[in-house]
């Protein structure tokens, strides 16, 4: 269930826009106030749970004007009062401050970020991939790399019957 | 930003210079990871000092191919995410998918999915309380759990044809509707289950072996479970009492009287009594939800054009012959807003919730699932520093991990 | 064992069987097939159900799970092996002892299944040898037993003890899929900057 953004929101954070969709409410947010803002949700209106984190890459959106969307949704442990948080990236400049101070389980959430769409945590304490393994190069949920991938899953040596 | 080159697990391991410090690799393929999760710990004798993860031995792009699937194949995917309880996930998504497209289900189709949602939970309990006994050394345990999510399975395949990859709901209803043959079923399972749950929970609760082997294992405090974001029975056996069900009612929750337990101690013992009290109070929503279910239509009306109609209107009507071709038509489909929602439910391990992205096809542009096996995974080193390492399987089991929805 | 009478020289005496040692072998051996449950996903759990109270595997004489390779011969790998289990999955099929067999339980084993995509191997036959390929998604319990009743025949018939029905050549030759898909590049050749 959304809630309305908070009232006192738009005094302390003038360049933080607002916009509802069935019934959601959706803050849009730039990235240098991404910290500051989430300090203020989670010690002033108690929004102290991180629900969800994740990214949207809007390369083949119609209409987007920026490449990457990260989406932070915010909630409340009391009740199941729930806020979504947007900011924009573009590359080549794709780095994030982490928000692994204020919680940390964000740090899984931000390291499988890191792996599928290679948008770099600022201040994260173990940036490593985190699904794939370590030898891989690409970023596979970017809307650039095809479904099938390019060949990595038919690079092994075959096993025969004889040397087994 | 300089970014630290990525070091290999194996590396950190070894950067420890305690030299009566060892290092353990645990997995991927170990009996008691169920599936496939990986383990590097750091041990000092038998205790654990350091426990680091490694996961994705399973990660299959899950989300990648919900970006080429339409909004009714993807539900095929979702219940492989968790295979334990496809049910809750069909429903956790199609939710969502109808919040983008804002249709009302039918009274019908919101008690059929309440009930599937239930059953749907109490399989997933049977295995994970069942899998816990079995970890420790509890086998007859697992077996009647286990006897039990066959007549589950039984159900769920007189309804929809499925063992447990059902592919049940379609945007706007479910593939079939529910018959008297499978409101029968359902009757006897909810007769007979109480005898099972009894007798499990004699079998367990006061065992002197498993009592020990799980009280005061695996600490949670309630500050740590919201930090690290829980929900589900573990946030709940540490005093979290946020239920989506109760909170947020979806579904056909507002009517239906059942209480959410919950728990203050946060071990394993706790998270296994939760679960176990859970299971009945599904129980008591399946016997509510049965008797009172509404009848009518169990998909949406054609007006809407999402759900296929029915075979007789298709026949008979010239509207339903006119849908049923724009449904099926290649490019034709059904208009998606190009906007973006969160939808959650209360699925049996935690908040299950899809970010959907419409781009006015009808293939999700992103289909993004919020995976509550991840998010509790993510704990596990805090739970399990300073235990010993047999301890690693008790905790492990009360977490309920379910390898391809950790990884997807 | 030996069908139908021939002559010998000698009167055998009763409850003699005359018989070749390669059938004798075959015939131990299918009927003590330890399985080792390489199980990764959703059909795992049709394996833990064929194990488990009302499919009881045990009535076919192969029930004895083991997890470690070293004590198995027959791999059932249940699920879908990705590309950072297949160097696991090949490492534990070496670590079986001779003689061994593979089943492939599921679509996604055999042939990747549903998962057509970046990271799922399309098929593990490409990498190691398999000998039974169980369809379905997931394969039914009875599937199952009935794809262990059919190898525990193929056993039978083929086996020898010396283990030459695996040195025959067909076996050996590269999968034809594997021909047509040649691999694009080296894996660590793929930085691709978007
Ligand atoms: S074949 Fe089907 S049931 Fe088996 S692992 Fe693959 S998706 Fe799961």
């Amino acid at each position: 269930m959304s809630v309305p953004a908070p009232p006192d929101l738009n005094e302390r954070f003038p360049c933080v826009t607002c916009s509802e969709f069935r019934g959601d409410t959706r803050l849009v947010v730039p990235r240098d106030d991404l910290v500051a803002l989430f300090k203020f949700l989670r010690d002033e209106h108690h929004f102290d749970l991180l629900v969800d984190l994740t990214c949207v890459d809007y390369l083949k959106y119609r209409g987007a004007e920026n490449r990457f969307g990260l989406i932070y949704i915010v909630g409340d442990s009391r009740s199941a009062a729930r806020l979504t948080v947007r900011t924009f990236v573009n590359e080549p400049d794709t780095v994030v401050p982490s928000v692994t101070s204020l919680w940390r389980g964000a740090n899984w959430l931000e390291r499988e970020v890191w792996d599928l769409f290679g948008i770099t945590f600022d201040g994260h304490p173990d940036h490593r991939r985190i699904l794939l393994p370590e030898e891989f190069t690409a970023h596979p949920l970017r809307k650039d790399y095809p479904l099938q991938g390019l060949g990595e899953r038919h690079n092994f040596p075959t096993i025969t019957r004889g040397e087994a | 930003m300089p970014l630290v080159a990525a070091q290999s697990t194996a590396d950190i391991a070894h950067n420890d210079l305690r030299d009566y410090v060892w290092t353990m690799n645990f997995g991927p393929q170990h009996p008691a990871t169920h599936t496939t999760l990986r383990l590097v710990l750091k041990l000092d004798g038998e205790r654990v000092l350091d426990a680091m993860p490694d996961i994705g031995y399973l990660h299959s792009g899950f989300e990648k191919i919900g970006e080429h699937l339409d909004y009714n194949q993807y539900v095929t995917v979702t219940d492989r995410m968790n295979y334990i309880s496809p049910m809750a996930n069909n429903v956790a998504w199609h939710m969502a998918v109808e919040k983008l497209l804002g249709i009302e289900l039918t009274p019908r189709a919101v008690y059929i999915r309440t009930i599937i949602c239930e059953l749907a939970r109490i399989s997933d309990h049977l295995l994970s309380t069942g899998a816990i006994g079995l970890d420790v050394g509890a086998f007859t345990f697992f077996l009647y759990a286990f006897y039990q999510r066959e007549k589950i399975y039984d159900i769920f395949e007189t309804l929809c044809g499925a063992r447990f990859t059902n592919s049940y709901t379609r945007v706007g209803g479910s593939s079939h509707d529910i018959t008297p043959l499978v409101v029968e079923k359902i009757r006897a399972f909810c007769q007979d289950f109480p005898k099972t749950i009894d007798d499990m929970e004699r079998l367990l609760n006061r065992n002197r072996i498993f009592v020990d082997r799980t009280k005061g294992v695996g600490l949670l405090s309630r500050e740590d479970a919201v930090n690290f974001s829980a929900t589900g029975p573990v946030a709940r056996a540490s005093g979290v009492t946020r239920d989506l069900r109760k909170d947020e009612p979806y579904l056909a929750y507002a009517d239906l009287d059942f209480n959410v337990p919950c728990m203050k101690t946060g071990d394993c013992y706790a998270r296994y009594l939760v679960r176990m009290v859970e299971m009945r109070e599904s129980l008591k929503l399946v016997q509510q939800a049965i008797e009172n279910i509404p009848s009518g239509p169990f998909n949406v009306g054609i007006d809407e054009r999402t759900a296929l109609p029915s075979k007789q209107q298709v026949y008979q009507t010239i509207e339903g012959t006119i849908s049923h071709f724009e449904l099926v038509m290649a490019n034709r489909g059904f208009e998606v807003p190009q906007e973006e929602v969160y939808c959650a439910t209360e699925a049996p391990n935690g908040e299950l919730g899809f970010y959907v992205v419409g781009d006015g096809s009808d293939v999700a542009y992103r289909a993004r699932c919020r995976p509550p096996s991840f998010i509790n995974f993510a704990m596990f080193p805090h739970l399990i520093r300073g235990h010993t390492l047999s301890d690693i399987v008790a905790v492990l089991g009360s977490l309920n991990i379910i390898a391809a929805e950790l990884d997807r | 064992m030996a069908e139908g009478g021939f002559a010998v020289a000698v009167e055998l005496p009763e409850n003699v069987v005359i018989s070749k040692l390669d059938e004798l072998a075959s015939w131990c051996r299918k009927n003590s097939l330890w399985p080792m449950p390489f199980a990764t996903a959703c059909c795992g759990i049709e394996l833990m159900a064929t194990g488990a109270s009302r499919h009881d595997l045990a009535r076919f004489g192969a029930e004895v799970f083991r997890f470690s390779p070293r004590q198995c011969d027959l791999m059932i790998v249940a699920g879908r092996v990705v590309m950072k289990m297949l160097p696991v999955l090949q490492r534990i099929w070496q670590q079986m002892p001779e003689p061994k067999w593979c089943i492939s339980m599921g679509a996604c084993a055999s042939t990747g299944g549903v998962f057509d995509t970046y990271c799922v191997v399309q098929g593990i036959d490409r990498f190691i040898p398999v000998d039974m390929y169980v369809p379905g998604c997931p394969p039914r319990p009875e599937q199952l037993i009935q794809s262990i009743i059919d190898l525990q025949d193929k056993i039978q018939r083929e086996g020898t003890i010396g283990g030459r029905e695996f040195l025959a050549t067909q076996r050996q030759a590269p999968k034809r899929a594997l021909v047509e898909l040649p691999v694009l590049q080296p894996a660590n050749a793929l930085v691709r900057k978007a």
